[in-house]
């Protein structure tokens, strides 16, 4: 009796083969819509959480100035010095890590290649605190810093745009008017939120100060790096770092800040909500490609009830029970449903994988969405394949016939 | 050994619709029906004639009224049991044809062998056989769409001779039909009968077709108005 019904199911589907694309075409379309939405929507906050992790979480960045926006403005202000950044460490115990940073844009040269680099000079904390690792060679050391030696490491960026296909390491580059050995490589980062991080030339704040710009001003510090205590309340941490601040800057009581604490647990926080808002709202949109598709098949159904009833009248009065014409309704609705869903499934799965490079986001197969648009599209598919004709097969024979 | 009689009908009564549109088509029926006979039932259009076949094909219930098929009581039949008895027992030719749309002749006569569950090449095999004892051996592949009126009640015909039922139902069999085709057609229902001891009941306006038969009963205003013998 399967087998029959399965038989007739597959014959009537190939009669009407407009019917059955239609049919098709709205369980695909539905599941594909979701799959990659919520797939691509997934990879985007996959791709955010590693690139916040990849800054360091607890990570604070002190810089002059009354902060973003408008009053946001550094000039004028003064920078920091090393002291303010040794002060702190040893004042707050809620700080693990603290590293005065001097930046400056400076032209580099190898051999025929130059380059204009941002060059941070600091201290050797500094790679602990932004969680940077070495993919070759080594980095530089507190020896390093306290004889100002000329030795810097390079991120990848700066190796893949002056020294090609070269070795970096051992290498000397022309920094400025001074030469400086390479001695490690940075493992890459990628692209975080606020650019490329493997953009970058770093080395010992002493030879930054003595051998690059010269030192007019001890207030050369224009960031101090601070990772805190795992646990530390950063609330209350920016309150005691914002307190020795401003007594260390002389400001009075009736006078704002002239300094800013950026937090990137508040980025990050930020930042995980915002994609996670923007996952659900994709999946809401998919969601309702799901119901247009469902609303297709029904009309289709709806459109073909009137012949389907015909159909069920003529095989009830030459024999078949209502159960086979059912199990026969089943088998197509359950057939064409299965067809469009493992299509959507395959169609999602080229379009993630390729859109992932596009929009560069991470392309993870998120097996648990698949099986929910698939389910709920077979569902869709047989409910408005299979209802009509069970109300069909309930008619006497003659009255299924009539209909019109 | 005293069998009940093939059919039995006691003050059957069939109502459409309710309220104002209410209609009575028919008004209490008795007939009693014989295995073997061949029974033609005429009468004016509208009397009710296609309402009493489709009670008695068991495609429709009556209003009141019993009717008994084989001496079962056909009121206390499911629904299921009621498709069963028209797969294994009656044969029904519609008057407006009943085809499947998009399929072809030759599946359109084959379907009742399917639900009986027979192999393909038996199937395709008697469905042949049937469609070319109605005059159709070479309209085997055309669906109802390409063919016309008096084929298409052809295949019907085939379709329900193709099972060798105990009983046919053929509600006017030979409407569309050329007298030439019309005699081949009784000729056929003729020899089931005679042959293979069918029981037919055939409506017709046509009184040489109803000549073939033995006995021919004249349905007026949902009424037997007469039922006449023929030796
Ligand atoms: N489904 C229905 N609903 C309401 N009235 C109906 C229905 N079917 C038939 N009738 C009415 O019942 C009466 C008998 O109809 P029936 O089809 O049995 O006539 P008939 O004798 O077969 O006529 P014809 O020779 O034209 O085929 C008619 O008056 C018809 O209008
Ligand atoms: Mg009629």
């Amino acid at each position: 009796m399967i087998w029959n019904a399965f038989a007739i199911a597959i014959r009537e589907i190939s009669r009407n083969l407009t019917r059955a694309f239609l049919t098709v075409l709205g369980v695909f379309i539905g599941v594909a819509s979701i799959i990659t939405m919520v797939t691509l929507g997934g990879g985007a906050t996959l791709a955010v959480k590693e690139q916040i992790s990849s800054l360091g979480s607890n990570l604070l960045t002190l810089r002059p100035g009354a902060g973003f926006g408008s009053r946001g403005s550094s000039a004028g202000v003064p920078h920091f010095t090393e002291m303010d950044s040794v002060i702190l460490g040893e004042q707050i115990a809620s700080i693990a890590a603290i590293a005065p940073v001097r930046t400056a844009s400076l032209s580099t040269i190898y051999l025929n290649n130059a380059r204009a680099s941002t060059i941070t000079g600091t201290t050797p904390v500094y790679f602990q605190i932004n969680k940077w690792t070495i993919a070759e060679g080594r980095f530089f050391t507190d020896a390093d810093l306290r004889s100002g030696g000329a030795v810097c490491v390079i991120g990848n960026t700066v190796r893949v745009e002056l020294f090609g296909t070269d070795n970096p390491i051992g290498a000397s580059i022309r920094i400025g008017r001074a030469s400086i050995e390479v001695i490690g490589l940075l493992a890459t980062k990628g692209q975080a939120g606020m650019g490329d991080q493997d953009d970058t030339i770093i080395m010992p704040l002493s030879t930054l100060q003595r051998r690059l710009i010269g030192r007019t001003s001890s207030n050369d510090i224009n960031q101090i790096s601070i990772s805190a205590v795992e646990g530390t309340d950063s609330i209350a941490l920016i309150a005691e770092i914002t307190q020795i601040m401003r007594q260390r800057r002389n400001l009075q009581s009736n006078q704002d800040n002239n300094f800013n604490i950026f937090d990137t647990r508040q980025i990050a926080e930020t930042l995980g909500s915002t994609t996670q808002l923007m996952t659900m709202l994709l999946a809401a949109v998919a969601g309702v490609s799901l119901l247009v598709g469902g609303i297709g098949i029904m009309n289709i159904m709806l459109v073909s009830v009137t012949e389907r009833t015909r159909e069920i009248g003529i095989r009830l009065a030459i024999g078949a029970t209502a159960s086979e014409v059912l199990l026969q309704f089943l088998v197509e609705a359950v057939t064409l449903s299965c067809i469009g869903g493992i299509a959507g499934i395959i169609l999602a799965f080229g379009l993630c994988y390729g859109l992932a490079q596009v929009i560069k986001v991470p392309f993870n197969f998120n097996t648990q969405i698949n099986v929910v648009a698939f389910v709920f599209s077979a569902i869709v598919g047989v409910m408005f394949g299979y209802m009509p004709a069970r109300r069909a097969a309930k008619l006497n024979p003659i009255d299924a016939l009539r209909h019109e | 050994m005293n069998q009940p009689p093939l059919i039995e009908l006691r003050g059957l009564t069939k109502t459409y619709g309710v309220g104002d549109a209410m209609f009575q088509a028919l008004k209490g029926i008795d007939l009693t029906i014989h295995r073997g006979e061949f029974v033609a039932i005429m009468g004016p259009s509208g009397s009710g004639k296609s309402t009493l076949m489709n009670l008695l094909g068991c495609l429709d219930t009556p209003t009141t009224g019993s009717y008994r098929y084989e001496g079962i009581e056909v009121e206390t039949l499911n629904s299921n049991q009621r498709s069963l008895l028209r797969r294994y027992a009656l044969g029904f030719v519609f008057q407006g044809f009943n085809l499947l749309p998009r399929t072809s002749a030759l599946e359109n006569v084959e379907l009742p062998l399917l639900y009986r569950g027979m192999a393909r090449k038996e199937r395709q095999e008697k469905a042949t056989a049937a469609l070319n004892s109605v005059g159709l051996p070479n309209k085997l592949n055309n669906t109802p769409g390409e063919l016309s009126g008096g084929q298409q009640q052809r295949v019907a015909i085939a379709r329900a001779i193709v099972t060798e039922p105990s009983t046919l139902f053929a509600d006017e069999p030979t409407g569309n039909l050329d007298s030439v085709t019309t005699q081949d057609v009784v000729e056929i229902l003729t020899r089931l009968n005679v042959d293979r001891g069918i029981t037919i009941l055939l409506v017709t306006h046509e009184e040489d077709v109803a000549a073939c038969a033995r006995r021919t009963i004249v349905i007026k205003d949902g009424l037997v108005a007469s039922d006449t013998q023929r030796s």
